[in-house]
């Protein structure tokens, strides 16, 4: 996907087609690379790259990787790409500097290798004033930096000129060209194409349809419903609002032995419905207990103590659940709750202890 | 005078019409803040409470506003701290999430260039009680003090707040810096304006996991803040690479972890707290 981008954008890649089935393979012409196309790095070292030197390679190979496996993704895509006659291999990048608040392009001649290996006096960095944009000097910098022949360095330029685009028009956090090859015909090629967009600007790139694959199928579930849900590997549900002090919990919880199975955001909110979805979701995680944790504000205690009611009839829930509510309409909630034979404490030490102390005995 | 805002501080609601907007303008009224206007465009000539509400920030410039809160949805907020900033107002907070992060390196530069100050996007706002509240923190929760907060989040700011109000002590300025990987200001910044402020004595720094803010922070400390500081950081349980709700909170290639922020504040004589909860002790 990066290469198609980069395509339209007037960066060169390497010649190739994708193919879905076996059926799609063209006649051999001459030495290519199949690679699965799985959103995910490290795919060398997990078998989904094959070489090709013949016509029987190439039919083997896109046979063999078409329905395999890697890391639990199963490959329903291969890209059939030219073999590049590689002569040297060089790196270049445009990230989000997050301390100065700018993009910066980073390049430098070791490419193929992470860049985070290659010693700081081989890297060229630069900050780019966004309201400015690029301009055609920090190229002539980069690759006077990087000592590249004219007729290489021409063609750098225009590449970075180009991803600066790319960075800039696609609203991306990263984009980067590891390696750009320098081939034996003196020619630059991305050999490979990696950018990541900023999914809070997708209302501007609605033909763009990304499924983050790091992400597991109840977390996009949990997106889906727009929740910020992170999966963990322990065994206490927990729900709290606003990130830091979700966090703040999951981490209380960590330093008293007891093991989080999950991240959930309730947001600001004063919705049962909004409550009883989140213990959905979480139940579907399978813990052994539950957490809530509340400070009201926007979010009122009361509409929480209705919502933990309702999930729980609605829901059938038998498991223990340990609420702490604080702030607005904690009495209130906390009446409500009394009502149902749930205990509500209005600290978060004492709820950490209670449920750390029940999920931990087994 | 306290840390940016006071009694006197005139302020604007860009989106005052909005669920959001509405509400938390009330509630400012409430708590003591000068509104003078809203600003809602197609609005333009509706009353909100006993304010006037216009179409443009142009027009409610007659009212001589220093700060304005733009609670308008994510697209439309690059436009909206644009005008604001163009037309001079000295204190842009911006309460939207989810604004892309180029937007907001754009209005980052522009108030840099215009010598504004800009707090948020998607944070709690400023609070300095009970002299004036721009943002959504709970009323509630202060008491006039002399302990300074700086936070990256909105709730568990909220939490310590709270706690600190709960042991006797009080808040001279409450500030969220915002929870995206983009925000007008940085722990330096606001340290900078704790630091003369003749009404703070303490300051509380309320961290998290992703970027090195509170690295930098710790290094300004060394040198340059005499007051006594002390910090909580959140995400020490955070696994690498996943966004824990704040677009910001992110570890990253090693980058942004709990150890390192708090092995920054101690070698810069920071005391780190376990627990929210443990921030008034170490304040005594």
């Amino acid at each position: 996907m990066g290469k198609e981008i980069f395509r339209k954008y007037g960066i060169p890649v390497p010649d190739g087609y994708v193919v879905e089935s076996a059926s799609g393979v063209k006649k051999f012409d001459k030495p290519v690379v199949i690679k699965s196309q799985i959103l995910l790095g490290g795919r060398g070292k997990s078998g989904g790259i094959k070489f090709a030197k013949s016509q029987a390679d190439l039919d083997s190979g896109v046979k063999e990787l078409l329905g395999s496996k890697i890391r639990n993704l199963t490959v329903s895509k291969v890209l059939v790409e030219e073999m590049l006659d590689i002569k040297k291999e060089i790196y270049v990048s445009i990230a989000l500097n997050r301390a100065e608040r700018v993009p910066m392009v980073i390049a430098s001649s070791s490419g193929g290798v992470e860049i985070e290996s290659v010693p700081e006096d081989k890297i060229f960095k630069t900050l780019v004033d966004p309201l400015i944009g690029y301009s055609d000097y920090i190229g002539r910098e980069a690759t006077n930096f990087l000592k590249l022949e004219p007729a290489i360095a021409a063609q750098f330029r225009s590449i970075l000129s180009n991803l600066y685009r790319v960075f800039e028009k696609e609203d991306c956090e990263l984009v980067e060209i590891n390696p750009l090859v320098i081939t034996g015909s003196g020619k630059l090629i991305a050999a490979d194409a990696k950018v990541v967009m900023d999914s809070d600007s997708m209302f501007r790139h609605k033909e763009i349809n990304i499924v983050d694959t790091e992400k597991t199928p109840l977390e996009l579930e949990a997106q889906g419903k727009g929740y910020s849900f992170v999966e963990l590997d322990g065994n206490i549900g927990v729900i709290a609002n606003g990130a830091g002090l979700t966090m703040a919990t999951l981490d209380a919880l960590t330093l008293h032995k007891g093991k989080p199975r999950n991240f959930l955001d309730l947001g600001g909110t004063d919705n049962v419905d909004t409550v009883v979805n989140a213990f959905e979701l979480v139940m579907k995680a399978d813990p052994k207990a539950i957490l809530v944790n509340i400070f009201g504000g926007v979010t009122k205690c009361d509409t929480v103590a209705n919502g933990i009611v309702a999930a729980k009839d609605r829901l059938k829930i038998s498991k223990p659940i340990v609420v702490r509510l604080s702030g607005v309409h904690e009495d209130e909630g906390r009446a409500i709750l009394k009502n149902d034979g749930i205990e509500a404490f209005s600290t978060m030490l004492p709820a950490i202890e209670r449920v750390a102390q029940i999920a931990g005995g087994n | 005078m306290s840390v940016l805002v006071d009694k006197n501080t005139r302020v604007i609601v860009q989106g005052i019409t909005g669920h959001q907007g509405s509400f938390h303008a009330g509630e400012m009224i409430k708590f003591g803040t000068k509104v003078v206007a809203g600003v809602s465009p197609g609005k333009g000539g509706s009353k909100f409470q006993d304010l006037d509400v216009y179409d443009t920030v142009a027009e409610a410039m007659k009212l001589s506003p220093d700060a304005t809160m733009i609670s308008v949805p994510a697209p439309y907020v690059k436009d909206a701290a644009f005008e604001a900033i163009d037309h001079g107002i000295k204190i842009v907070y911006i309460l939207t999430e989810h604004v892309p992060f180029h937007d907001t390196m754009e209005i980052v530069h522009q108030a840099r260039r215009k010598g504004i100050t800009l707090i948020g996007p998607n944070g709690p706002g400023i609070t300095s009680p009970f002299l004036c509240k721009i943002g959504i923190m709970p009323n509630q929760i202060f008491k006039e003090g002399d302990v300074a907060v700086a936070s990256r989040s909105g709730t568990l700011t909220y939490e310590i707040v709270e706690a600190i109000t709960r042991n006797g002590f009080g808040e001279s300025t409450v500030i969220g810096l915002g929870g995206d990987p983009v925000v007008g200001l940085t722990f330096i910044d606001v340290l900078k304006m704790f630091e003369e402020d003749e009404r703070t004595k303490k300051i509380v720094l309320v961290g998290e996991i992703g970027g090195n803010n509170e690295e930098r922070a710790a290094e300004y400390i060394k040198k340059h803040v005499s007051k006594k500081v002390v910090a909580y950081i959140t995400g020490r349980s955070a696994p690498p690479g996943k966004r824990m709700g704040h677009a910001g909170a992110i570890i990253e290639k090693g980058v942004g972890t709990a150890e390192s922020k708090i092995k920054a504040f101690n070698s810069a004589g920071v005391k780190v707290a376990d627990y929210p909860w443990d921030i008034p002790g170490l304040l005594r």
